[in-house]
């Protein structure tokens, strides 16, 4: 166990939060067993810093906190009215950009999305749907690719990239018109080198990349998110929190 | 220029260093000589260079400029910004549309001509404008246009079109320091030289140069901070290494012998109704280039990368002569001015249709061949730059300026603007006046004075400082344009009594959907939601509670968006909401909700499939 001096702890929501050097407001609020609402992050991937949802004020400014690194001192505000309601309509910008058709999508009750969105009782999507028209990709022989349901996270990018080694996926386009692109020349999923054991399969928080004939594995009714509030899940790979 | 030549991929991967890192100028390269990007030269393009096709097709669907699909012998794209559109853009483009017998927006059927638009290609003194095959062609009338369309029916090359539609006139209506004063190339230099690197950083900060990119950041602030960064290469480890200078003073080579250090001159000029960089780049190239020269030997870089917008492809030619001469002169390159160990020499990258290229991390995202997305700060580039080198960079006025103050010294340059605000600042004056074009002010001059100046009696409101500045009413115009007032960037946008203030906002919200980069949530999908509402009004089916709606969004990207695009990309349509609420007043059907999604219009689709338009096939829309 690392003894933590006083002076590397900082106040978050009014609570003290001991951090390492380097770590980011994140990584320490996790590891004290505190949740911050989030989508993009993931413990074990580069921070991206682009869903948003994270932002919490830092002394009065407003900054994400998977990139901003805890410093010494600082006081921290993450559970307040006004963050919680820009989350919100950050989330029901994600549901209307995309189409998200929770009762019949395989991930409903396991996807982060939608687990979020319980979290911060978002109960319409508020804003006018795009409707967007995205491809389905069902060529590879053991995962969908189903685009529809992409929230331009990138942790299948980073996952593939850094970790599977393989450089799978990456985001094409530009503004609302940016897309998930796989590397092949056809475009089609089952002309790149993924394999259904590569981590950027499993790290996707939506329905948008899925392992095929898993769907209904575990019934509806007793996923992941059907009876916890994501705050209470730890994240897969998250460290253990250092309290207690 | 017209008939696009089969590719020399190999020769342009050559011509850049085989450095995946330039990925943009070789897909440049390759759009300018194909007249497309097709799929399978980025496979070749993997190959060559080593990277992943995935990263390469990310950046080149990135880009405005490049694409997949032939655009034809002739690529024309109209300004499109709502200076273009007062002086006539859409009657003109429908003009040269029927003249070629083609749409928008469709390769016509002979696969000779493309038609569509682009953001402000900067001729907003000389509108309207367009681009073809990349090259600006301003002052666009209907006999221009007739002289246009023979010369596409004739399939003339570009390189054999009248040369006077290419002219562009700087129109520099008011001259200073800047514009007006003559320099000689060298003199900077050889100041600086003289008087020693920190005296040269001392004589910035008593002059107090602010960033004239818009930001108003201290440039004698970011030059030292870069200096004292670490780069790659380490700092020397004694005075015993240190040569003393050809004129005296301080020992004179570079704190960093490595050259781990880059000077960036940010020339995207991309904020529609700006280009004064424009005019300085073509007709005072050496003063800019010169104070990137002087940066070089503040900070110990031995190289300096210009990064010019696309949309000024008219002016690398020029540029890259200037360079040459300098070059000549001992101004660029190995020891200059004799100097032992004070080398550095500067590169040209071109931008590809990007406005987000202006923010300076995506900018140096872009200078290393990726989408233009702006970085995580901190770090900035005076720590963290091109290459995670530290960089400064720095608008071309700002270069400018610190060229100047090395030359003549700070008192010369207090001696005008305010003590926020101290010296010149150049103004590019378009819209409703007599005489737009450029006016050097001294810092503090009120809006009613350039209005006089530029004869814009009937003026009812200015756009100061473009989309993302301010926009301000009749009642303001003794405000001051200044740091601690008015900020600016240059634009200077006036609009007289008979403007729709809706649809300048309107216009406006166009261009940040256009151009959101997509990295973040809150801009990716708040500005193409302020987008479809301001068309929902203009549709004649808003109401009071879609005002209410963008005025959230506006929270939401103030509080949340990641960078300076998405947080002033709101406040066109709140700022001309409070100044000129009757302009959205009367577009108002009912006085609360009205919903945005039209049954009808979605059915469109079906009856195409269907191939029904009867009355059945319509719901009623009421
Ligand atoms: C969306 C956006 C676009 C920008 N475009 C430009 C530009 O075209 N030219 C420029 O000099 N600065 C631009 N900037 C500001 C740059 O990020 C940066 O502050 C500037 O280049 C620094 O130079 P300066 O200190 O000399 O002004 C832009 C910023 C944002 C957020
Ligand atoms: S596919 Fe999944 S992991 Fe990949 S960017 Fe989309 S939502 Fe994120
Ligand atoms: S605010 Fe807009 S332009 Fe800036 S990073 Fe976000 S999406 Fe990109
Ligand atoms: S979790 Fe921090 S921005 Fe997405």
């Amino acid at each position: 166990m690392v003894i933590l001096t006083m002076d590397k702890t900082f106040i978050l929501d009014g609570k003290t939060i001991p951090f390492e050097e380097g770590e980011t407001i994140m990584e320490a609020a996790s590891a004290a067993g505190v949740y911050i609402p989030h989508l993009c992050h993931h413990p074990e991937f580069k921070p991206h810093g682009s869903c948003k949802l994270c932002t919490v004020s830092i002394g009065g400014r407003l900054g994400a906190s998977c990139t901003n690194k805890a410093a010494a001192g600082m006081v921290v505000e993450s559970e307040t009215e006004a963050l919680n309601a820009d989350r919100r309509a950050l989330t029901q910008m994600l549901f209307v950009e995309g189409n998200h058709i929770c009762p019949s999508c395989e991930k409903s009750g396991n996807c982060q999305l939608q687990a979020v969105a319980y979290h911060l009782d978002m109960l319409t999507p508020h804003f006018t749907h795009f409707y967007p028209a995205r491809d389905i990709d069902a060529s590879h022989p053991d995962v969908l690719l189903e685009r529809n349901r992409c929230i331009l996270c990138e942790l299948c990018v980073r996952a593939s990239r850094d970790v599977d080694g393989k450089n799978v996926f990456g985001i094409g386009g530009r503004g609302i018109k940016s897309r998930l692109i796989v590397n092949s020349a056809s475009g089609r999923l089952a002309d790149t080198n993924l394999s259904v054991t590569d981590r950027a399969v499993e790290v996707c928080p939506t329905g948008a990349i899925l392992r095929k004939r898993h769907g209904f594995t575990v019934p509806i009714g007793r996923r992941l998110y059907d009876h916890h509030d994501i705050a209470e899940v730890p994240v897969a790979g998250m460290k253990e929190p250092r309290s207690s | 220029m017209t008939e696009h030549n089969v590719c020399d991929l190999p020769g342009i991967v050559a011509r850049w260093n085989n450095d995946p890192a330039n990925m943009v100028q070789i897909l440049r390269d390759v759009q300018e000589s194909c007249g497309t990007i097709p799929s399978d030269t980025l496979d070749q393009l993997a190959k060559l260079l080593g990277v992943p096709r995935v990263r390469i097709e990310a950046t080149a669907s990135f880009y405005h400029f490049f694409h997949a699909e032939s655009h034809g012998a002739y690529e024309i794209l109209f300004s499109d910004n709502i200076i273009d559109h007062m002086a006539g853009k859409e009657e003109l483009k429908r003009y040269l549309c029927e003249r070629l017998w083609l749409e928008p927006r469709k390769l016509s059927e002979d696969g000779l001509v493309y038609v569509d638009d682009t953001a402000d290609i900067g001729l907003a003194d000389q509108a309207p404008s367009m681009l073809v095959n990349g090259y600006a062609v301003p002052a666009l009338d209907h006999s221009r246009l007739d002289l246009i369309a023979e010369l596409i029916r004739n399939r003339k090359p570009l390189a054999d079109w009248p040369p006077m539609l290419f002219e562009i006139p700087d129109n520099i209506r008011q001259a200073g320091p800047l514009t007006g004063e003559a320099f000689t190339p060298g003199a900077a230099l050889l100041a600086t030289i003289a008087r020693g690197t920190d005296a040269t950083l001392a004589e910035l900060e008593a002059a107090n140069l602010r960033g004239r990119g818009g930001a108003g950041f201290k440039t004698a602030t970011k030059w030292a901070s870069c200096r004292k960064a670490e780069g790659e290469a380490q700092e020397h480890a004694g005075p015993s290494q240190v040569l003393p200078g050809p004129l005296g003073g301080e020992p004179s080579v570079a704190r960093f012998s490595g050259g781990a250090h880059y000077v960036v001159c940010n020339a995207d000029e991309g904020e529609p109704g700006t280009f004064k960089d424009r005019v300085l780049l073509n007709s005072h190239a050496d003063l800019v280039f010169e104070g990137m020269t002087v940066c070089a030997r503040v900070i110990g870089a031995k190289q300096g990368l210009v990064y010019l917008r696309g949309e000024y492809r008219n002016l690398l030619e020029k540029l890259k002569s200037v360079l040459a001469r300098r070059r000549e002169k001992g101004l660029l390159g190995k020891s200059i001015l004799g100097e032992q160990g004070f080398d550095f020499d500067i590169e040209i990258h071109l931008g590809a249709g990007a406005y987000i290229c202006g923010e300076e991390s995506a900018l140096i995202e872009s200078l290393e061949g990726k989408p233009g997305k702006p970085r995580n700060r901190p770090p900035f580039p005076d720590r963290c730059g091109y290459r995670n080198q530290p960089t400064v960079v720095n608008n071309v006025e700002t270069f400018a300026c610190a060229a100047r103050i090395a030359e003549r010294g700070s008192a010369v340059f207090t001696a005008l603007g305010t003590p926020q605000s101290t010296g010149s600042k150049l103004i590019s004056v378009s819209g409703d006046c007599q005489r737009p074009g450029i006016y050097e002010v001294p810092f503090g001059v009120t809006v009613r004075q350039i209005l006089i100046e530029c004869g814009a009696e009937d003026a009812h409101a200015v756009q100061v400082s473009g989309p993302s500045g301010t926009c301000i009413s009749f009642r303001e115009f003794d405000r001051i344009i200044a740091f601690e007032d008015l900020p600016t960037a240059g634009a200077f946008m006036v609009f007289s009594r008979e403007r729709d203030m809706f649809e300048v906002a309107r216009n406006f919200t166009h261009f940040f959907a256009h151009e959101s980069c997509g990295f973040c949530t809150p801009c990716r999908v708040g500005t193409s939601l302020l987008r479809n509402t301001m068309d929902k009004l203009a549709a004649g089916k808003g109401s009071a509670y879609d005002m209410n709606e963008m005025k959230n969004i506006m929270h939401i990207l103030l509080d949340m968006a990641h960078c300076g695009l998405g947080h002033t990309a709101a406040n066109p349509v709140v700022q001309t909401m409070e100044k000129f609420p009757d302009a959205y007043e009367k577009r108002l059907m009912k006085l609360d909700f009205e919903p945005a999604f039209d049954l009808d219009g979605a059915l469109s689709t079906a009856r195409l499939i269907t191939g029904r338009d009867d009355e059945w096939a319509h719901l009623a829309n009421d």
